[in-house]
């Protein structure tokens, strides 16, 4: 894909200017680029095909019902896509209403994850990083991440104290971070 | 900064949504302040993206990529006037919101005006505030000063009709409500605005009387917190308003 972006094939941000004069075909090109992403991210929440369908189909309708909604992220559109796909998975998980807006998620990401390959590539390196933190660690991170549990949850599911939680959710987080580092 | 120490854990939390209760509203009015810890949890929030990103799974079905495209082409579009180069501080949300924080703003700014001087000069982050706030006030200031002109524009020959408009923002409590062309009503009498919940009773959203030129605004009157709204609607009442309609809808809308 970026091979492809270099030839002047259009940018993400591109395609998401199109959506503001409604243009259909930008709309359809960033659904071929991303619903991948958005499908999986939704199952693994979701474990259930058909639920993860519906919020492939209410990501994409909310961003062509909000096209300015990605202008205030300055990550990249795909990571801002996943983190807006996965929270919207775990409303629907634990069945609550939407607590932040699209508009409202911003993010900086460093790594530059732009086209599929940088993508599986970074997929794999934190799959690596996730596999080598402690079991502990890791899975504090997953229940919060994947399962949506709030920090209480997780404390009284493990048993352990919530000042633990907390600190080994952040250092999770950090790892991944330290990771995409060099 | 060690005084940010205490927010970094649930920054991470918060970043993954997993903070709740009273931890998540202190980190909220942490940060409605703090730019430094704003800026953190966008880190967080990025590295967070990192985890999604690391989701593998089949492709999505065929069909799914046709139900979307049927829908968008379903859906009302409004097309954007093109946007200038420099983009507002608020730029990004949407007319209906903006209208909304305006009304959040001024009522902060009318209640606040000392604090917000003490404050201004106290920290380069809460001039910034300020700034924004006036900036926001003079926005405002034609909607709601009253010697401003209200002129509502409707197709030629047609003759202008009673209007309201309401903006309503459920998570802020923030209700701005503008009539137009409103006829004059008897002594005594006022108008109601109404609120209509998907279940359950009306709930009474502020009660006005058209100027001269039949124009009227409500501005945040008390709701109910986090009340959802199905449509609005207005009814004529005695004066000081009434907790339950009691006269037929005489304007009602859903929402757009």
């Amino acid at each position: 894909m970026s091979s492809q972006q270099r030839q002047g094939i259009p940018a993400d941000l591109a395609l998401a200017s199109g959506l503001k004069t409604g243009d259909q075909g930008a709309m359809a090109e960033l659904y071929d680029r991303y619903s991948s992403v958005v499908y999986a991210v939704a199952l693994r929440v979701l474990g259930d095909t058909g639920a993860a369908e519906d919020v492939l189909q209410e990501v994409f309708l909310q961003l062509w019902r909000n096209p300015s909604a990605f202008d205030a992220a300055r990550g990249n559109f795909g990571s801002w896509l996943a983190v807006v796909t996965r929270n919207r998975a775990i409303d629907s998980l634990r069945k609550r209403r939407p607590e932040t807006d699209i508009e409202n998620v911003v993010l900086s990401v460093a790594p530059d994850l732009a086209g599929d390959a940088e993508r599986a590539r970074a997929a794999e390196k934190v799959r690596g990083v996730m596999g080598a933190m402690l079991p502990a660690q890791r899975s504090a991170l997953e229940m919060a991440y994947w399962e949506g549990m709030s920090h209480s949850e997780i404390a009284n599911k493990t048993g352990e104290p919530l000042g633990t939680v907390k600190t080994r959710i952040r250092a999770g987080l950090i790892a991944l971070r330290k990771a995409f580092q060099s | 900064m060690s005084e940010h120490e205490q927010y970094a854990e649930d920054l991470a939390l918060y970043a993954m949504d997993a903070l709740r209760g009273e931890d998540r509203e202190k980190l909220e009015q942490h940060l409605a302040t703090c730019a430094s810890c704003r800026l953190g949890l966008e880190q967080l929030r990025g590295d967070s993206a990192l985890l999604a990103l690391s989701a593998a799974g089949p492709r999505p079905p065929q069909r799914a990529r046709k139900r979307l495209l049927e829908a968008i082409a379903r859906e009302p579009r409004i097309v954007a006037p093109p946007t200038g180069e420099r983009r507002a501080w608020w730029g990004w949300l949407g007319w209906a919101a903006t209208a909304a924080m305006l009304i959040l703003a001024l009522s902060l700014w009318r209640e606040n005006f000392a604090l917000r001087e003490t404050l201004a000069s106290a920290s380069s982050t809460a001039a910034e505030n300020a700034r924004q706030l006036e900036e926001l006030r003079k926005i405002a200031a034609p909607i709601i000063e009253p010697e401003a002109q209200r002129v509502t524009l409707v197709a030629a020959k047609t003759p202008p009709q009673p209007q309201g408009k309401a903006f309503y923002l459920r998570k802020r409590n923030s209700l701005l409500f503008l009539a137009n062309n409103m006829p004059a009503l008897p002594p005594a009498k006022a108008y109601e605005l109404w609120l209509i919940p998907p279940t359950g009773a009306p709930i009474p959203a502020g009660v006005f009387k058209p100027d001269a030129h039949g124009s009227a605004i409500v501005v945040n009157p008390p709701l109910p917190a986090g009340a959802e709204v199905k449509a609005f609607a207005i009814t004529v009442e005695n004066e000081a308003g009434s907790s339950a309609p009691t006269s037929p809808v005489l304007m009602m809308g859903a929402g757009e």
